[in-house]
């Protein structure tokens, strides 16, 4: 192996990997909190007594939760525009679109699993909390939000912490619509130095400390949902 | 038969009866029905009517007025399976009425159409002047007025006993915090646990939480409390503190419909028992005549296992 490391390529090139990583948890916040919305909506609304809600929200997850992710980002970003009148269009283009369609992507691809695991918590609750608190005048959707949810909540952290951990990996996708996040400029120094080992460990390891931390900060977020609870009894 | 012509609340405001079809609220403060619209006027200074103020003792309970419960010909099924089959049976303000029965004679399946946690396929049911069995009716004021007690206490296992017991009372009835809690309390020492106010479901015995649950059903101040096996999932040793609250409870003349095994209790506290199996009332009556002279083979045969 005649490869000679350079690893200073990385300091002269760290005002880049820096927007990158900015870039990335932006990109990747922004997604969490959306998708972590929009997914307990679907998810819930797969609960619902209405047919046609839960036809609608089956029909979004299925869909969405099968098809791959970057013909997703590709769909957003080259297909919709076309389909847009041409004022939204100029606007979208002038309003950084790459970010807004990866956003919309990265959302509408893990809301699905999180919509999945929503589900999962809520019919793990057993049915006796619900029937109490419909009979002590409670409406449905105080009995969701006051008695179901609090308690799905702790059942719910650990699988939904692994989609945002996964969404934060994927969001390296959004390179592929030309948006600057880590990835990207990992691969712009790669191009401009041909230090292609360099910069990849770099962004390697920035990833691996992103989500770490992500997983530190959820286990203290897990910790405080189960104050208070022990092990149910039956 | 009791139905929105025969209920007998009263708007404070006009006085006048209050109807099915009537837009209602319910005050902060003592919960009694009034009309949304004369409410708005009076509170905005304009005075409906003058007319003298009911007066503020309670009117004593008829022994033998409307049924606050009534059954017509009700029939129910899970599937194929007839859990329900015509039933026909009128409960009385003031009354206890114990059900018993071997398991899956329907006898639960009927205490919980009272709060329409089961819905029943044919037959009326009246609670509290509301037509349970009308589909379009909405429950959930209904059943702020009736408290129910479980097999499995089904307190929420997130909350404080005392987050228990005010969870209805603030979001059903929008009382305060400090006044929920404070009924909170007089209800705890009422069961006989003040001191396990702040304590979690999962650090309290059976016993304890199921008294909880009696007095997180009480909190809301119902009409009718109803009590599904409510002993049957307590160690021997916590039975007897869970049925002595109940006793306590029938002695200040609530309403109650009990689903029990405790022949016991039965005994010493129902007006009249009910005898359940195969989905129909094979007998009813007073303690003394069902425990010492049923007149039906099936329920012979019961008392004999079970006795």
């Amino acid at each position: 192996m005649d490869y000679e490391f350079n690893w200073l390529v990385l300091w002269e090139y760290r005002d880049l990997l820096l927007e990158g990583l900015v870039l990335t948890i932006k990109l990747s916040a922004i997604s969490i909190v959306l998708s972590t919305i929009v997914g307990t909506i679907f998810g819930i609304m797969r609960l619902s007594k209405s047919l046609i809600i839960r036809l609608i929200a089956s029909s979004y997850v299925e869909f969405f939760l099968n098809t791959p992710l970057i013909i997703q980002l590709f769909f957003w970003y080259f297909a919709l525009p076309m389909a847009l009148p041409g004022w939204l269009q100029s606007w979208l283009w002038a309003h950084n679109y790459e970010f807004i369609a990866s956003v919309i992507g990265l959302t509408i691809y893990t809301s699905t699993f999180i919509a999945e695991a929503v589900r999962a918590g809520i019919q793990s609750i057993d049915k006796g909390q619900r029937e109490a608190a419909l009979a002590s005048g409670l409406t449905g959707f105080q009995t969701l939000w006051y008695v179901i949810l609090p308690q799905a909540i702790r059942i719910v952290i650990p699988p939904v912490v692994n989609q945002f951990l996964n969404l934060t990996k994927n969001s390296s996708l959004a390179m592929t619509i030309a948006v600057p996040e880590l990835t990207y400029q990992a691969q712009a120094i790669e191009s401009l130095t041909f230090r292609g080992f360099e910069a990849f460990t770099a962004a390697t390891l920035i990833y691996i400390c992103l989500t770490l931390t992500i997983s530190l900060v959820m286990g203290k977020v897990e910790r405080w949902a189960a104050k208070g609870q022990r092990p149910m009894a039956a | 038969m009791p139905n929105q012509e025969t209920s007998n609340k009263i708007c404070p405001y006009c006085l006048e009866p209050i109807t099915r079809e009537d837009e209602i609220t319910y005050c902060s403060k003592c919960g009694v029905p009034h009309h949304t619209e004369c409410w708005r006027q009076k509170s905005a200074g304009l005075t409906v009517v003058e007319k003298p103020k009911i007066p503020e003792t309670p009117t004593p309970k008829k022994p033998s007025g409307e049924p606050i419960i009534s059954f017509q010909g009700v029939n129910k099924w899970f599937g194929k399976l007839h859990v329900l089959k015509d039933i026909n049976e009128e409960i009385y303000p003031g009354e206890v009425v114990v059900i018993i029965g071997p398991s899956g004679s329907g006898k639960s399946t009927m205490l919980r159409c009272i709060n329409r946690l089961e819905t029943i396929q044919k037959g009326k049911l009246f609670v509290d002047g509301y037509e349970i069995s009308n589909p379009k009716l909405n429950i959930t004021p209904v059943r702020a007025e009736i408290g129910m007690v479980f097999q499995h206490f089904n307190l929420y296992p997130h909350m404080t006993v005392l987050e228990n017991i005010t969870l209805a009372p603030r979001k059903v009835r929008k009382m305060s915090e400090a006044e929920a809690e404070e009924i909170a309390l007089e209800l705890l020492e009422k069961v006989g646990i003040p001191e396990k106010a702040h304590a979690y479901p999962s650090q309290l015995s059976g016993g304890q939480q199921q008294r909880v649950a009696i007095a997180r059903g009480l909190a809301m101040r119902p009409k009718i409390m109803l009590f599904d096996e409510p002993t049957s999932a307590l160690d021997p040793e916590m039975i007897k503190e869970v049925l002595d609250v109940m006793k306590a409870l029938a002695r200040e003349g609530m309403t109650m419909v009990v689903v029990t095994h405790e022949m016991g209790f039965a005994r010493e506290v129902a007006d009249r028992v009910l005898f359940m199996d195969g989905g129909v009332i094979v007998e009813r009556g007073t303690p003394e005549h069902f425990f010492v002279n049923p007149v039906e083979e099936r329920t012979k045969l019961f008392l004999r296992q079970i006795l």
